[in-house]
């Protein structure tokens, strides 16, 4: 068992709180990925778990066992870094070796480890090369193996990816995922793309400002946003939100006077201000959806298999759809955007979710 | 591309500016090759088969305290660097990586170790060491010398620990590690070059240095070789063969340190370490 527990975790550097209350389980063997801006707090809380930043109160434990003030190494954990850390005055075996050879572990069994890695991530032909004379990716690798080697509970990676260029780093996050199959191990990875996210975790935390601000699988975070932040974290392009009224009847007036209904919960009183979320996908042009916008198509962003038409309304707001295949419309035209109401999302003026 | 004039006026004025600095070495090392008429005869002239004289490196060889001179200059020299490559580097290390209450203040305080000149305190010096039983020996000048240079090192090596990247240091602690084995086998060897300056900094001027052993030792065979060549320098008569003879071969044991630490100083150690 290698659960992470989180609970009531707090830290601040000085008068400036940088986690507040943070609440997180990893289960055995599962993937969670912490993302959020920068600046949120994703990534001292990794180092928080690693034993790597004292934190001011709260809770952890690794595998049932309370770690808060044991130092990193008698964690169990492993980190990789986002600058890989690569030792450089060692070759790339010394590099995996350096930490066992520490821990007093027999030479066979070194040995056998660093092979084993070595195997698996591809680095047998370089181990007795310099960190210095390996591609992005490569040194990438060694990071990961060093990890491996010391058979962690806890493996956690900090923005691994984000030194290596656009195709290698899908490579590397294909490779990634077939490494945590492979070992069934217990991950937290913290990235600020959200395209990583959704690919990777078996759960996402979004962090902001130092808070949690959901947790959950990634196609829940996705279709049931909680709150406004995640609804606008989640998904590229982001969603589509406009401000609107609730009048009599559970009925929604947008700002041009058009009128919807959808059903919302007792909570909402007439007169309150709300904001509806839709994401581009669900709105098409000139399709059949029963509510429709009208604007005039700024940019077309042609993608090949679609595209996303950025639609300025007469409010002034900006929205984006996604049109399939190539629409014969081009910038400057006015275009009629529909959608319907099933795929909408209603936040409260506090930005919670209603619906 | 260079415009090669300007390639041959810069040559020109390096190797003029190398000749200049090298006659006075070449003078000392041909005069220490001829006998003593020749010397004064013609003293720009090479050796010829007719003035070539080894007398100068017979007496000085011949002279069994020189021997031993050498080799209390060697003994200083190389504690005087192992000490001070050793302290600085973990006062360095301690004062870049740690946060402690005195932090800043003991950096002011080593940083006025530079300004000030330690033969400011001779006097003191001197009173201190009787008082320690440690005068006319090498410890004496080793302490010295140590405390002489510890502060310029302990500023240059901070600077390098300071380019080390964190996460280096961090990876070594998830592996592990406790401080001092990150010191010793993460800091130590990244700054090899830093260490390589120091000690060529450090090494020439204790080498020369004629003031401390003139205080501390300057009887009882613990002379070191600059101080011992001064026996050769008379009021009336100077035997300028063996002074010659003992000056060209004092260049040597400093010219192979040197070359030791200069292959360190070329070589760019932290790359590859982090993108």
């Amino acid at each position: 068992m290698s659960e992470v527990k989180i609970e009531k975790l707090c830290k601040s550097y000085g008068p400036v709180e940088v986690l507040k209350d943070i609440d997180l389980t990893v289960e055995d063997g599962s993937f969670v990925v912490l993302v959020g801006p920068s600046g949120c707090g994703k990534s001292t809380l990794l180092r928080s778990i690693a034993g790597l930043e004292p934190v001011n109160s709260g809770n952890m434990t690794i595998g049932g066992r309370q770690v808060n003030d044991l130092p990193p190494a008698q964690r169990e954990i492993a980190m990789v870094f986002q600058s890989y850390a690569l030792y450089p005055h060692m070759d790339v075996y010394n590099n995996m070796a350096f930490g066992l050879k520490f821990a007093k572990t027999p030479k066979a069994e070194i040995d056998a480890r660093v092979n084993e890695a070595a195997r698996i991530l591809q680095l047998e032909p370089l181990l007795k090369r310099r960190p210095r004379e390996l591609s992005g990716g490569q040194r990438q690798r060694v990071a990961i193996g060093r990890a491996i080697v010391r058979k962690p509970q806890v493996f956690l990676f900090d923005e691994p990816l984000s030194n290596l260029d656009a195709a290698l780093r899908i490579n590397t996050r294909v490779e990634i995922a077939k490494l945590h199959k492979m070992l069934t191990a217990t991950i937290v990875y913290v990235t600020h793309d959200q395209v990583e996210a959704m690919t990777l975790a078996d759960k996402i935390v979004v962090m902001n400002k130092g808070r949690v601000e959901q947790a959950g699988k990634p196609l829940d975070l996705y279709y049931k946003p909680s709150n406004l932040f995640v609804a606008g974290f989640i998904g590229s392009p982001a969603m589509n939100f406009l401000p609107a009224q609730v009048k009599k009847g559970g009925i929604l007036a947008l700002q041009d006077g058009q009128e919807l209904k959808a059903a919302l919960p007792s909570s909402c009183k007439t007169g309150d201000t709300v904001t509806l979320g839709f994401r581009p996908e669900h709105m098409s042009l000139g399709g059949t959806g029963k509510f429709a916008l009208t604007g005039i198509i700024e940019i077309i962003e042609r993608l090949g298999e679609s595209g996303f038409a950025h639609v300025r309304l007469p409010s002034g707001q900006t929205v984006v759809a996604e049109v399939r295949g190539d629409p014969r419309t081009s910038s400057g035209q006015s275009a009629r955007l529909t959608f319907d109401a099933d795929n909408l999302h209603i936040f409260n003026a506090e930005g919670q979710r209603l619906n | 591309m260079r415009k090669p004039a300007s390639a041959i006026a810069v040559h020109g004025i390096l190797i003029l500016y190398t000749a200049l600095a090298l006659f006075p070495i070449l003078l000392v090392i041909m005069n220490s090759f001829k006998a003593r008429k020749a010397i004064f005869g013609a003293p720009l002239a090479f050796p010829t088969p007719s003035t070539f004289s080894l007398i100068g490196y017979d007496k000085v060889f011949g002279d069994s305290s020189i021997v031993s001179y050498y080799i209390n200059s060697i003994t200083v020299t190389g504690g005087t660097i192992f000490f001070t490559l050793l302290f600085g580097a973990m006062a360095a290390w301690a004062l870049t990586e740690y946060k402690f209450r005195w932090n800043t203040t003991l950096a002011l305080f080593l940083a006025v170790g530079i300004m000030v000149p330690i033969r400011l305190g001779s006097v003191a010096i001197i009173q201190l060491i009787v008082e320690m039983n440690l005068i006319n020996t090498l410890t004496a000048l080793i302490l010295v010398y140590t405390a002489q240079n510890l502060p310029l090192s302990i500023f240059i090596l901070s600077e390098f620990i300071a380019q080390i990247p964190k996460d280096l240091r961090e990876a070594g602690r998830c592996d592990g590690l406790s401080e001092y084995n990150i010191f010793f086998y993460i800091v130590l060897p990244l700054i090899k070059p830093a260490m390589a300056t120091v000690a060529v900094f450090t090494m020439i001027p204790v080498w020369n240095d004629l003031w401390f052993p003139l205080l501390l030792a300057p009887t009882g065979g613990k002379q070191t070789i600059t101080l011992g060549i001064q026996q050769f320098l008379g009021q009336y008569i100077t035997d300028w063969n063996a002074v010659l003879s003992a000056l060209s071969t004092a260049i040597i044991p400093v010219l192979i340190l040197y070359v030791i630490f200069s292959r360190q100083l070329i070589r760019g150690l932290t790359s590859g370490a982090v993108k």
